[in-house]
């Protein structure tokens, strides 16, 4: 058993029991936490598989903005458990049934499928490349057009997450530039033909009686 | 030596992990997205493992542009779960059934 195989062990365990603690713990940020082990238990396990870039993109991405997010939304949240919980016990036996049953399939699948594929070297340290350098020499080449459609989906996501999450607030006074720009001065001034009136109290002395203002 | 099995065998294992969280959870719309969370990483580490073992490049590229989609779909779904909950008051998935005919 090579030192590699160990640490393969070694982290695959930790990323299982992470794994089935995110889905069985009660608070949902003790769930979140448990993710974010997860995450980065599979982390190492790609990095095991010579995908380093993926591996940090994985930790940066997702353990340092995606499970922030999460945890952040779960905190801000006053949720009530107990009603969440209900049915916890009831639909344990199904589920366990249908995984296990899921997994009996797939690992006999496996065991087909993976007898016919020699091991092979590091293909991107056969290419006399880094992974980063191989991954790149892909994306930028065959996958460009991909490429520059997954940043318009983030750009997309970001437009349609901010309308949802904004709440317009009440009772604040801010400037409307369509509004300003659509006023008409009629509607703001009334000009009105009248005689010219001569105003009173220039002509009163000034400790003029209330009583008698006119002279 | 680390074979693709082994890889594969802990993508099956990490994806029944999560369908039986979906299963167990049905009530909890948070624990429901982490488990497609965890679903999401079963499958992409199967797609660098195959890219691994066929010295094919497309299968970490693909991860890369599933993690990107998985990025903007959870930031949508926590904001959808904010209004959500703001609304309602609840995230339990049994009480929302405003659209029952």
């Amino acid at each position: 058993m090579t030192f590699q195989l160990i640490c393969f062990y070694a982290f695959a365990a930790i990323t299982v029991g992470a794994a089935l603690a995110v889905i069985s713990v009660r608070s949902p940020v003790h769930a979140v936490l448990c993710l974010v082990l997860t995450f980065f238990s599979t982390a190492c396990i790609w990095l095991l598989a010579d995908a380093e870039f993926l591996a940090i993109a994985l930790v940066l991405v997702y353990v340092g903005a995606v499970m922030v997010l999460f945890l952040f939304v779960v905190m801000m949240l006053d949720l009530d458990l107990d009603p969440l919980r209900e049915g916890f016990v009831r639909a344990l036996p199904v589920g366990l049934a249908v995984a296990f049953l899921m997994l009996f399939e797939m690992l006999s699948l496996i065991g087909v499928r993976a007898l016919k594929l020699a091991p092979i070297g590091d293909p991107a340290a056969a290419a006399g490349m880094s992974n980063t350098e191989w991954l790149a020499n892909a994306l930028f080449s065959k996958f460009l057009l991909p490429f520059e459609v997954a940043a318009l989906i983030l750009t997309v996501a970001i437009v349609a997450a901010i309308p949802l999450a904004l709440r317009p607030r009440v009772g604040v006074k801010i400037q409307h530039p369509a509004n300003q720009v659509r006023v008409d001065p009629r509607d703001r001034v009334r000009i009105i033909k009248m005689a010219a009136e001569k105003p009173a109290m220039l002509d009163a002395p000034v400790v003029a009686k209330p009583e008698s203002p006119t002279s | 030596m680390i074979t693709l099995a082994h890889f594969l065998t802990l993508g099956a294992i990490l994806f029944c992990v999560a369908i039986a969280g979906i299963f167990i959870n049905r009530k909890n719309v948070i624990t429901l997205l982490m488990a497609i969370e965890l679903m999401l990483l079963a499958v992409n580490t199967n797609f660098i493992a195959f890219s691994r073992y066929l010295g094919d490049p497309a299968g970490q590229v693909f991860v890369f542009f599933i993690l990107t989609v998985a990025a903007a779909e959870s930031a949508i779904g926590l904001a959808i779960l904010v209004v959500l909950f703001r609304n309602r008051a609840t995230i339990n998935v049994a009480e929302l059934d405003s659209l029952k005919g």
